[in-house]
């Protein structure tokens, strides 16, 4: 049965993880997102459902628990927020090299370096385009409401396991510290010993005779058979972009004028939305679910509706070269973004859509 | 007695453990690791748990340890290997977890993975090999070289005043709590070999009690990184080796 509570984002993550049935949770704290291990380790998930929850030494360590965790075939996730997820990211290209599904949250601070512990959107690139070395792609989800916080936990495991990939859930500190109601799912039982045997034939389980041995390893020193594996990864990324790509549209439909914007920014646009209508300036919003991949094709569509597209975001503009890409040279496309951890008002929104696309 | 004859089942005292697969060792000849993977696979298959064991292979010249071993194996990235030994065991506590690691992958990257891994007390076997080099990528100094002792990145001998001292290991960890046997052992002769195979299997029985963590170290030779053929590199991890590294046992909580 769904239960309704108050909850920060950082604590529903935490809270959606264990009923979806995760194994363990390998992290290391940061500010802003140390909730989540701080609520797994008061809420005791090993008396509840035999999770493991675990503090690292660092977060090298956690990520590479994940990767041991994950080469087993268990649902094991890991939160940290950006320096702390630069550090992960050796361990996120091995795991996306040796197809291990795990989930990633990244409750994003301002940088670059130590930078601030205020909300920021600045590791955009960094998640959508690599992040760690080879040719690799993650599923990024990007929730802006505590309840996506929840439903992106269990959706994350649900599409890791679906493409044996890693999924990164790219929320912000604003997301991770608000308070919000939110609905819970009901507990999903953790994956059985034979479950995972039959669902992940390909686990590090223990070889028995009737089976050959199984390897987990991003290594293949043969070029030749590298490149068919490069082959093969992209041949799956192709495919979630055929069939994962999640997007919002808000009053999208009679729009003269678009807003792309993901996360916290899309909230705040979507007020500046509604002051510029009540103008009777017809705006829409258009908010990206999946960054990764991300919905070129209905942001191409409405290129041909609109007059021109402002993006909004907590960085020195990122998404907007996909934006761009999208869009190629049919309309005008600017950013409008406030950096260092702080976060937009709506007016400025407003001013900048009228200044930059409107009158610009 | 006939060659044939010899080759009858009846006539073997020895033979391979089916726990090797019949891939070519990538190992230069003389070199201990063709020792070392045949008595872990020995020592599993005696005590009957290889359908329950998952090992973690390393970086560095046993990094395709995978290909050799005939179970269920994980590649880990450059000295990271305890750090997945550990959610393995913690999500598995009825397998057997090892990992197989150099001293480059263990003493230098990873020295933060194992000493937490070993001062949590993960129920797991570390088998740590050192040759004192860095074999795999061309004979570069390792944090095990000793004072003194060349290598491309050391031309002129260790100096310890400029580059440091080598890490003993194997002492190191003995101090923390959550080692339950260390030690410290070769397999040059056959004599060693046999001492070392009784390491093993202690380490993997620990396991088996849930006593905490085993840490066998066998001090190795590399031939290619010392510029010296098989024969005179074991003379020489005689006499320069084991005086800074000497064998035996330095903890047993029995």
């Amino acid at each position: 049965m769904k239960e309704l509570r108050l909850m920060k984002g950082n604590e529903a993550f935490a809270e959606a993880a264990i009923r979806a049935g995760a194994d363990g949770y390998f992290g290391y704290p940061i500010t802003p997102q140390s909730e989540v291990m701080e609520y797994l380790m008061a809420e005791k998930p090993h008396e509840r459902t035999g999770m493991v929850v675990l503090q690292a030494e660092s977060e090298v360590a956690a990520i590479n628990m994940v990767y041991g965790g994950a080469a087993c075939g268990k649902r094991v996730l890991t939160s940290s927020s950006s320096p702390g997820i630069s550090l992960k990211q050796e361990g996120i290209s091995y795991i996306a090299g040796a197809e291990l599904p795990c989930v990633i949250l990244n409750v994003v601070r301002g940088g670059p370096g130590l930078g601030t512990i205020q909300p920021s959107q600045s590791d955009y690139f960094q998640s959508t385009k690599g992040g760690g070395h080879g040719d690799y792609r993650m599923i990024v989800l990007a929730p802006s409401s505590v309840q996506e916080m929840a439903d992106f936990a269990r959706l994350g495991f649900d599409l890791a396991f679906k493409y044996r990939n890693p999924v990164l859930v790219l929320s912000d500190g604003a997301i991770g510290q608000m308070m919000e109601k939110v609905e819970l799912d009901e507990q999903r039982p953790r994956f059985t010993e034979e479950e995972i045997i039959k669902n992940t034939p390909w686990a590090t389980t223990g070889k028995t005779k009737d089976r050959e041995r199984n390897i987990i390893t991003s290594l293949d020193l043969d070029s030749a058979k590298q490149e068919l594996h490069n082959h093969a990864l992209q041949a799956k990324y192709k495919l979630m972009q055929e069939q994962e790509t999640r997007y919002e549209m808000i009053s999208c439909e009679d729009a003269d004028y678009l807003i792309v914007a993901y996360g916290t920014s899309a909230r705040i646009s979507q007020k500046a939305v509604d002051v510029l209508r009540a103008d009777g300036i017809k705006v829409g919003l258009l908010r990206p679910i999946t960054l990764f991949p991300f919905p070129t094709e209905i942001i191409s569509k409405l290129a041909d509706q609109v007059k021109g597209i402002l993006t909004v975001e907590m960085s020195a503009g990122q998404m907007i070269e996909d934006v761009k890409l999208a869009v190629g040279c049919r309309v005008k496309v600017e950013h409008f973004g406030r950096m260092g951890g702080i976060i937009p008002s709506p007016t400025e929104v407003v001013e900048a859509m009228q200044t930059k696309i409107i009158g610009g | 007695m006939t060659k044939e004859d010899i080759r009858k089942p009846e006539n073997l005292v020895y033979k391979k453990t089916e726990l090797l697969t019949d891939k070519p060792l990538s190992y230069c000849p003389g070199c201990g690791h063709g020792t070392a993977h045949r008595i872990v696979m020995e020592v599993l298959e005696e005590m009957d748990i290889q359908d329950k064991t998952i090992g973690i292979a390393p970086v560095g010249c046993s990094v395709l340890a995978y290909e050799f071993m005939n179970i269920d194996m994980q590649q880990a990235a450059h000295g990271r290997a305890p750090a997945l030994a550990t959610a393995v065991k913690r999500l598995n506590p009825d397998k057997f977890v090892f990992t197989y690691q150099g001293d480059g992958d263990l003493a230098a990257i990873g020295t933060a993975e194992t000493i937490h891994a070993c001062n949590r007390g993960e129920n797991i076997v570390i088998i740590f090999i050192n040759n004192g080099i860095y074999g795999m990528t061309g004979g570069q100094m390792a944090p095990t070289t000793l004072p003194g002792m060349k290598s491309s990145t050391s031309p002129y001998g260790r100096d310890v005043h400029m580059m440091g001292n080598p890490l003993k290991m194997t002492e190191l960890v003995a101090q923390l709590p959550g080692t339950i046997y260390v030690t410290r052992q070769a397999v040059h002769t056959p004599a060693n070999v046999r001492k070392t195979k009784k390491a093993i299997r202690k380490a993997f029985e620990n396991q088996k009690l849930n006593k905490g963590l085993s840490f066998v170290e066998i001090v190795s030779n590399c031939n290619s990184g010392w510029k010296m053929n098989p024969v005179q590199a074991n003379e020489w991890m005689v006499e320069n080796m084991f005086p800074f590294y000497p064998l035996g046992d330095i903890k047993v909580n029995d």
